[in-house]
């Protein structure tokens, strides 16, 4: 009797790995790495955009105690999120470390990061991701105690910094050090938690990573005004989502929700005003809110699609100041991050 | 002609009634099983690296890894290949597992012995050691020993000297140190070897005394010869740096042992060894209570009772297990990266973030691990048939 049970078992095993084979077959097509729209469907049919955040860093993406997320990043998500599905709030958020965060997406557990990821060639080529464009400009940084008696790199000479694992400021503090021929011992924590409190009890001297994040993590510290930013930029760290290669549809999407909060910055279209615009007659902001023409919908989205976002998100400007900006206890000046009339970086292509 | 051929021919009832065909069979559907899954996970494996657009190969291994490593047994440098950088990985996670299995031996077989102490005292120690440590998750034990204990040791300008030989703070421990590598390597070669050299003779002694009755003088002086002869090139032979204090914190000269290897190396330590003393206290009470009767009923005290009789038939008991903890300590080597250990799993996960080839280092660092563990399984499968019974 036993063995007719064994048999049995062993039939249903292989019965089930064929089933298996034909329904991830299956899915590994609607999972869509491949077809244009494939990840759009997806999101779309779920009624939920799944977005990789951080969500250990003020500003940018944090969870409260009451477990509602904020940020510039998490403000990205819902800006897709309200374009695609037109609820700003229809967002799964997962907190993904450094080392997880690229597999996590081109595995299809995450739609997007939105996760102070910075944009290099090899990443963009031999990692296999599309950079939608930045959201941040920001270089590295070094935060030391302020009676440390360090002024410059060259003062690391034989002392400690922490730095986050599978990140590049991790490589931009190598290359900079070997440039400048200081032997220094670098301290690879895996979680930026681990390694901020490392730094903090005094294991290292410097704590190595975006200037953004350091201003942000140094209000975390037990004593914020006994640490102090270096007068040094170690690189060039420009921040923004990202997608996965081959899905050119999804990526078109994200990159062009991104780039509507900085032009509607720049058309001086805010939440508080957008209903205004209603009937314009300036043909630009017309064709952009979808009054005119089908931008919207040749991209698979509702034609008002920037009219959501605007409404719920905010243009870029509002969504910087808030989180990092003026508003914030941050005060970050605009900087490299304000729009190209002035002065910044901040560029959108024409929508048309 | 038909009644022949009737009963050669196929015929279905019978075979399927036959157990000899049923025992082929399983196999063969076993085998059937394991295939499919098999390939179905490595055909879609290779389906979604195609559609990633990325080729399964190690060729990335050359690429200079471009990061820089805390600590090194080999020379390293960040423009130095990726292979290069998980061997420093390797030489790290190699220090971890030596010292922590020679360590952990040590300790545990104390703890477990101390169990079976008539003093009290001693005797609740240990119990309350085993039940302490054994029952904490090791992740956890690490952060202790990492920001809890060493973590709180005071910074290098108030360091903590030990009888001017050693100094403690918070980024590591200073210990003496022969002046170079090949002194170092060749100190514990000698070591190694005299205590290899030590153990025959003894045997050898032993033998003569049990045969004759008397005599193994001669092997008695040999014995303390090899001693002196050891003492002396430890001594002056491996020419000793001694750690020095610098004047405002810091320290020169000596080892610099990292706090992230002594808290990874103390907790691995630690925790394993509450498994090992379990191991070493169900061995000692495997051995029939009659067999400390008959050597105690010769007039022999408890400490020769359990050094000569009772721990190497305890042996037998104890050896088979102690495989599956060594082999435990090196796989929880892995989780000294979280306390910023750069073993071989910490330099693995910044070289699959950086190159973006989780697939291939994942079977680069499986096949080290595997390849690891069976190395301490063949020595301590050697070391089981020396334990053995012998029947004569």
């Amino acid at each position: 009797m036993r063995k007719w049970g064994l048999l049995a078992a062993a039939l249903g095993l292989t019965l089930a790995a064929c089933g298996g084979e034909t329904t991830t077959t299956a899915g590994g097509d609607g999972g869509g790495t491949a077809t244009a729209g494939g990840r759009l469907d997806v999101v779309k049919n779920r009624g939920q955009l799944i977005c990789g955040v951080d969500g250990g860093i003020p500003g940018f993406s944090f969870v409260d105690e009451s477990g509602t997320y904020s940020g510039l990043d998490v403000d990205v998500c819902k800006a897709v999120a309200a374009a695609v599905l037109g609820d700003a709030e229809a967002v799964e958020y997962r907190r993904l470390d450094s080392t997880e965060r690229f597999t996590a997406l081109s595995g299809g557990e995450v739609d997007m990061l939105s996760r102070n990821t910075t944009w290099t060639i090899s990443r963009d080529t031999s990692v296999g991701l599309e950079f939608a464009p930045t959201t941040f400009f920001d270089g590295q940084g070094m935060l030391v105690r302020a009676d440390s008696g360090i002024e410059t790199l060259e003062d690391f000479a034989g002392q400690a910094v922490c730095v986050e694992t599978g990140t590049t400021t991790e490589l931009n503090l190598t290359d900079q050090m070997r440039q400048l021929g200081v032997e220094f011992e670098p301290v690879v924590f895996q979680d930026a938690d681990a390694a901020y409190a490392a730094y903090d009890e005094g294991r290292c001297e410097g704590m190595t990573s975006d200037k953004s994040q350091l201003v942000a993590r140094r209000s975390t510290l037990p004593n914020p005004d006994e640490h102090v930013l270096l007068e040094v930029t170690m690189s060039k760290e420009p921040l923004g989502p990202v997608t996965t290669n081959n899905d050119s549809g999804w990526f078109d999407v994200v990159k062009w929700v991104t780039y509507g909060l900085i032009q509607a910055e720049e058309f001086g279209i805010t939440s508080e005003n957008v209903g205004t615009f209603e009937g314009t007659e300036n043909p630009d902001i017309a064709r952009f809110l979808g009054q005119e023409g089908t931008l919207g919908t040749d991209m698979g989205l509702p034609n008002d699609f920037m009219v959501q976002v605007i409404t719920q998100v905010g243009n870029y400007g509002e969504v910087y100041e808030r989180n990092v900006g003026a508003d914030s206890e941050f005060a970050l000046e605009r900087g490299q991050n304000a729009l190209w009339s002035e002065g910044g970086l901040m560029y959108s292509p024409p929508f048309r | 002609m038909a009644h022949d051929s009737g009963s050669r021919s196929f015929n279905l009832k019978v075979m399927l009634r036959d157990e000899r065909f049923w025992k082929i069979a399983f196999q063969v559907i076993t085998l059937v099983v394991v295939f499919l899954l098999l390939s179905f996970f490595l055909s879609n494996l290779n389906r979604n690296l195609i559609q990633m657009g990325r080729a399964f190969g190690f060729s990335f291994l050359r690429n200079p890894a471009g990061f820089s490593i805390g600590e090194s047994l080999i020379r390293y440098r960040p423009n130095d290949p990726y292979w290069r950088a998980l061997t420093v990985g390797l030489g790290n996670t190699l220090t971890l597992v030596a010292a922590g299995i020679a360590l952990t031996t040590l300790l545990g077989t104390a703890a477990g012995v101390a169990s079976f102490s008539k003093n009290w005292l001693v005797h609740k120690i240990s119990r309350a050691y085993v039940g302490l440590v054994r029952n904490i998750p090791l992740l956890l034990q690490l952060f202790f020993w990492y920001f809890a204990i060493f973590g709180m040791l005071p910074n290098p300008a108030n360091q903590i000297g030990v009888l001017g030989l050693a100094f403690l703070n918070n980024r590591g421990v200073y210990i003496p140190w022969a002046s170079s590598a090949v002194l170092a390597v060749l100190g514990i070669a000698a070591t190694v070897g005299a205590a290899i050299a030590a153990f025959y003779l003894w045997q050898w002694r032993t033998k003569i005394r049990i045969e004759t009755g008397v005599g193994g003088q001669k092997q008695s002086i040999a014995l303390a010869v090899l001693g002196l002869v050891w003492l002396a090139i430890i001594v002056f032979g491996m020419n000793w740096t001694i750690p020095e204090g610098i004047e405002g914190g810091g320290v020169t000269g000596g080892l610099r042992l990292s706090r992230e290897y002594v808290a990874a190396l103390t907790a691995l330590v630690f925790y394993t060894s509450a498994f090992v003393a379990e191991i070493v206290r169900a061995g000692i009470q495997s051995v029939s209570k009659g067999q400390w009767e008959a050597a105690r009923s010769l007039g022999l005290h408890a400490g020769i009772v359990m050094r000569l009789v009772v721990f190497p038939q305890a042996l037998r008991v104890i050896i088979p297990p102690m495989n599956s903890e060594y082999m435990n300590l090196t796989k929880n080597t892995s989780l000294a990266f979280a306390i910023a250990f750069p073993e071989m799993y910490s330099v693995s996960t910044t070289t699959y973030n950086q190159t973006g080839r989780p697939v291939e280092v994942f079977v680069v660092l499986m096949a080290t691990y595997l390849i690891l563990c069976l190395l301490i399984t063949l020595v301590m499968n050697q070391f089981n048939r020396a334990v053995q019974f012998k029947e004569r």
